[in-house]
């Protein structure tokens, strides 16, 4: 799966349409926004061009606001040390007013504390670690898409329900896999479902998985839980379909997949998996318009939920700067508060609002994915099978220790 | 975790694995072994006769698994023609690099050819990213070698036999192509004594030449055997090339028939870890090869120094 | 296939202090560069490519001196780093005792690592080095106080003995600058002690070496554990710095890319690892927002340096000037 070269011939062209705006607007004091993603590694096709896209889309479609938006782009290769520094040059030096996406919950927790140490306004999508709004939140961060904790919630209680009672884990041995596993298992275990066992890989030099597959055959659980990402995720269902566990009736779950690690899988071996996600592009009129609007920059290829976050949230965050004025939204911490004051609405994620910790309380969706025998054509992956609400989906406040939150 | 949790996690794992779970990672780990082995084989054969390590080599690995996809993709020819076309074309990228690049390396210390060819691997692992992306594309067993077996003690897919069968075959060819034949006789004198051999007439630089060639064609073979069990993405050369190169190292550097017996104990090693200490799966290679670099310099199979 | 050492031996003609002439004056272009880029350039820039350049010079040591490729570098920065951030953050070490214990680690580790490595040579070294470095690195993802995934983040920059705030980046760049020369120094008076010459005759010829009386395993020991805590030293400063130790610092990727800078600038040569850091530096800032690009980019300039500069920037330019830089 990529951004085929006529999606970037027109993001291109787009992108050098750009400067004709900002020309008109010239002499007015402008934005700056900066998407932090990985654009070369692991996740570049989850989040990479396409959040890119996502955030230009948005500002493309706010027209004139008054003032001139440019969007830069850095790649922090997932790596915590690099995400900080870019994240400090950019606030130092490039005048960068916004930074956005930032996945892999090391670099986004990273780029965090330099938000708060500058004062700067930080739009988190792609990042997983629910700590951003929990004990490491600050006034300055708000957290768009996801967390572990609504993967876990969703997909872990709302497959139990549906019978799916016994589990065993296949984890990556990082924060990430083990939280994820953590708060699956306390929800399977509230539902009144039973975790079976665990199989804690090590992370990222893995490639084989089938010996954590037949472990996880032999305990003889009727959900496997991936608590993995990108490529691992894709291999682990590759392979359960090539030992017939699938086909042996059991239930995989991708508690972090994406629609993108369908089409690399194929429906033929995907079927039946189940998924957590935020956003989906055939969701209701709104998003299907959304994602034809989109696809002029990305040549067809509908975006993801961390993706659409970041048009969401670009989108929210200007129209946060246009009520308070570019001046005064320098101070991250004061744009953050009028982003929390005012309510959310988008066409990718709906009407909703902003908790006081800065998580955006969005909807989480269930999918399953369908049998090529259901699907109309290439994206057509998903049937909906359950929903959490923006408040249920989200960590209560209670739990989270957010320093900023007086309970 | 501190050292007596892990101890004891350890413990309580080996206590509770019954035997027929050891008997399906035995063959789990064989599989494994089979990629090792071939991958090995591959830089064996070029260590021995070209004195270069090729950091390059999971990238041609990698290389030989996009062949096949875009075989399939875009002129529509299927698994088992391209088990012998894939090969064929990266071999003769492989030929190509060896002229124009690496043959500038000869006489030089070995460093050199290790630093060129990390180089090659990146560029070539870059511009797969930047066409493809990193998610993996999809590719299918072929319908012949689809389904499974019930072994008794396991399910076992078809296409992993198959995968295991191939790579026995391919590695005797080749051990027998060096040690029994007139052609490996020359090539090995070739390494030996380049002058001498040429005195008799042997165009030295293309035996050469082809040799490298026929290392890289066997990556490319692992690369299109791997193709249906892993997603084809650039990344997949370099998440095994340190392993394989450990394998090397053990066997004993150059050694054919070292580095394809290591190759398959290293897999079964690795499987057995995967159930007892899975986290530890991953360095259980490099301390394995600490000992033994130790223990037995050149190798467990490699001529005495 | 030894004998061919990767450095090139030059014959060097050097006054009482070390230095000959030319490379007095390179390094009084040196300081004065170091004394003007903060106010020319971004300064946290410049101490990220000093950090590496100290680390680069470090490296320099085994493998320009004393011949030995060790592919296994990181994890002397990377455990410097984590010492030197732990320390400052959980036990309240003031900024030069911070890095010092980073370098103390390294060195250690470096004792530890080298005592097992050179027993053996040449390509076997490098590949012992490579496994050793994978194994801290395994022993780093599992380790609690490196904090995984996360690294140790959120580290204050500790003032310096007890008093002098470096929160500003000036205050905290010229502690770097003194950190970098001072270990830049000392490596070139390492390399023309007496000891240093002894090293140089193990690279040339070891045997010979062993035969005048030398025992070259010890040295080659101690010039391990040397290289080891500066590039302890290094790892230290750059997560002070930037306030922040991570799995980055220990993997292999940076033990390559302290080999790249090395190659790049001209093995064996003074000034050639921290003209190497800079460019690499530069090149992975400037071509950040490309993405794959940096990848290939930097494998190209392994090529092109291997085929057709393989002194690198500064041991062609002295070749061509006659000098040794």
């Amino acid at each position: 799966m990529n951004v085929k070269r006529r999606a970037l011939l027109a993001s291109a062209a787009a992108a050098a349409a750009l400067p004709l705006r900002r020309g008109r607007a010239q002499g007015k004091p402008g934005i700056k926004i900066g998407v932090l993603n990985d654009q070369s590694g692991t996740y570049r096709d989850v989040t990479g061009p396409l959040s890119v896209a996502c955030a230009r889309q948005a500002v493309d479609e706010l027209g004139d606001i008054g003032f001139p938006v440019e969007v830069v782009v850095g790649d922090h290769q997932n790596k915590p040390d690099i995400g900080a520094s870019i994240a400090r040059q950019w606030f130092d030096r490039d005048g960068v007013d916004m930074i956005l996406d930032v996945p892999t919950s090391s670099v986004a927790l990273a780029v965090a504390n330099i938000a708060k140490e500058k004062n700067k306004a930080y739009v988190n999508s792609g990042g997983a670690t629910p700590d951003l709004t929990g004990a490491q939140c600050n006034p300055q961060t708000v957290h768009w898409t996801y967390d572990t904790y609504m993967l876990a919630r969703s997909t872990g209680g709302a497959t139990v329900k549906n019978g799916g009672d016994t589990w065993f884990f296949i984890t990556a041995n990082y924060v990430f896999g083990q939280q994820l596993q953590r708060d699956t298992s306390r929800f399977v275990t509230q539902g009144g479902g039973k975790v079976l066992g665990a199989a804690i890989y090590p992370f990222p030099e893995t490639t084989d998985f089938s010996s954590f597959l037949l472990q996880a055959q032999s305990s003889g659980a009727k959900v496997v839980g991936l608590a993995n990402a990108g490529g691992d995720t894709v291999n682990c269902v590759k392979q359960a379909h090539e030992f017939g566990l699938t086909a042996g009736g059991v239930k995989l779950a991708a508690l972090l997949g994406s629609l993108q690690v369908v089409d690399s899988l194929t429906l033929d071996v995907a079927q039946g998996l189940l998924i957590t996600e935020s956003f989906y592009w055939d969701l209701n009129d709104r998003t299907r318009a959304f994602t034809k609007r989109l696809e002029v920059r990305t040549g067809g290829v509908p975006c993801n939920a961390v993706q659409a976050g970041c048009y969401g949230g670009t989108i929210h965050y200007l129209k946060a700067v246009r009520a308070i004025g570019v001046d005064k939204a320098r101070d991250g911490a004061a744009v953050i508060a009028q982003m929390k004051a005012m309510p959310t609405d988008d066409d990718a994620f709906g009407k909703g609002r902003i908790r006081e910790d800065g998580r955006n309380l969005c909807p989480a969706y269930l999918f399953e994915v369908k049998k090529p025998s259901e699907s109309k054509g290439r994206w057509d992956y998903y049937n909906l099978i359950a929903t959490t609400s923006g408040e249920d989906a989200a960590p209560p406040l209670a739990d989270e220790h957010c320093p900023m939150v007086k309970s | 975790m501190n050292p007596f949790d892990v101890f004891s996690d350890w413990f309580m794992r080996l206590w509770h694995i019954p035997a027929v779970a050891w008997l399906s990672q035995l063959v789990l780990g064989l599989q494994n072994g089979a990629f090792y082995a071939m991958l090995s084989l591959g830089l064996a054969v070029i260590f021995g006769m070209l004195n270069i390590i090729n950091f390059a080599h999971g990238a041609l690995f990698m290389m030989g698994a996009f062949v096949t996809w875009m075989l399939a993709n875009y002129i529509g020819i299927g698994y088992f023609p391209a088990l012998i076309l894939a090969p064929l074309i990266v071999a003769a990228f492989g030929l190509v690099l060896e002229r124009t690049l690496i043959s500038r390396l000869y006489g030089l210390d070995h460093l050199y050819g290790l630093l060129l060819t990390f180089g090659l691997a990146l560029i070539i692992e870059g511009l797969f990213r930047n066409t493809y992306g990193s998610s993996g594309l999809p590719y299918s067993p072929p319908g012949a070698l689809q389904g499974a077996t019930n072994l008794g003690f396991m399910y076992m897919p078809n296409y992993r036999g198959w995968v295991v069968f191939v790579a026995l075959v391919v590695c005797l060819a080749t051990w027998f192509l060096i040690e029994k034949t007139s052609l490996g006789a020359t090539l090995r004198a070739a390494t030996e004594n380049a002058a001498l051999v040429r005195a008799f007439g042997v165009n030295v630089p293309r035996l050469i030449t082809l040799t490298y060639a026929g290392g890289v064609g066997l990556a490319a073979l692992a690369g299109v055997l791997a193709a249906p069990i892993y997603s084809v993405n650039p990344n997949m050369g370099s998440q095994v090339i340190n392993t394989v190169f450990a394998v090397v190292v053990i066997g004993g550097m150059g050694s054919i028939l070292g580095s394809v017996i290591t190759g398959f104990m290293l897999g079964v090693i690795e499987g057995l870890t995967k159930v007892a200490l899975p986290q530890f799966s991953g360095a259980v290679v490099f301390a394995f090869m600490i000992v033994v670099l130790l223990v037995q310099p050149r190798g467990l199979f490699g001529k005495a120094a | 296939m030894s004998g061919i050492s990767l450095a090139d031996a030059h014959a060097v003609r050097t006054g009482r202090s070390g230095f000959s002439r030319p490379q007095l004056i390179g390094i009084a272009v040196m300081t004065a560069l170091v004394a003007a880029a903060p106010f020319l350039l971004y300064p946290v820039f410049v101490m990220n490519v000093l950090c590496s350049a100290l680390f680069a010079c470090a490296f320099n040591l085994m493998i320009g001196y004393v011949g030995l490729l060790s592919f296994g570098h990181a994890a002397f920065f990377g455990m410097g780093a984590y010492l030197s951030a732990y320390a400052a953050k959980n036990w309240g070490f003031d900024a030069e005792l911070s890095i010092l214990l980073g370098g103390a680690v390294g060195g250690v580790l470096g004792l530890i690592l080298g005592s097992i490595a050179i027993r053996r040579q040449g390509i076997y070294f490098a590949m012992i080095t490579l496994a050793l470095g994978e194994l801290v690195y395994f022993a780093c993802v599992q380790l609690p106080f490196t904090g995984g995934e996360d690294g140790i983040q959120q580290v204050p920059r500790p003032p310096l003995f007890y008093a002098i705030d470096l929160n500003n980046d000036l205050a905290m760049y010229f502690v770097v600058a003194a950190v970098f020369l001072g270990g830049f120094l000392l490596i070139h008076r390492i390399v023309h002690s007496p000891f240093g010459q002894v090293l140089k005759s193990i690279r040339e010829n070891e045997p010979r070496a062993t035969s005048l009386g030398y025992r070259t395993n010890d040295y080659k020991v101690i010039a391990f554990t040397l290289s080891a805590a500066l590039a302890g030293i290094a790892g230290g400063t750059k997560a002070l710095v930037f306030g922040i130790a991570t799995l980055t610092d220990v993997s292999s990727g940076t033990s390559g890319q302290v080999v790249l800078m090395s190659l790049l600038g001209g093995l064996g040569t003074i000034f050639g690892p921290a003209m190497g850091a800079l460019v690499v530096k530069a090149m992975e800032n400037y071509l950040a927002p490309f993405g794959a690009w940096v990848t290939v980019t930097q494998g190209a300039i392994f090529v092109i340096c291997v085929l057709a500069f393989r002194r690198g920037i500064i041991g062609e330019l002295g070749a061509a000037l006659r000098l040794p830089l």
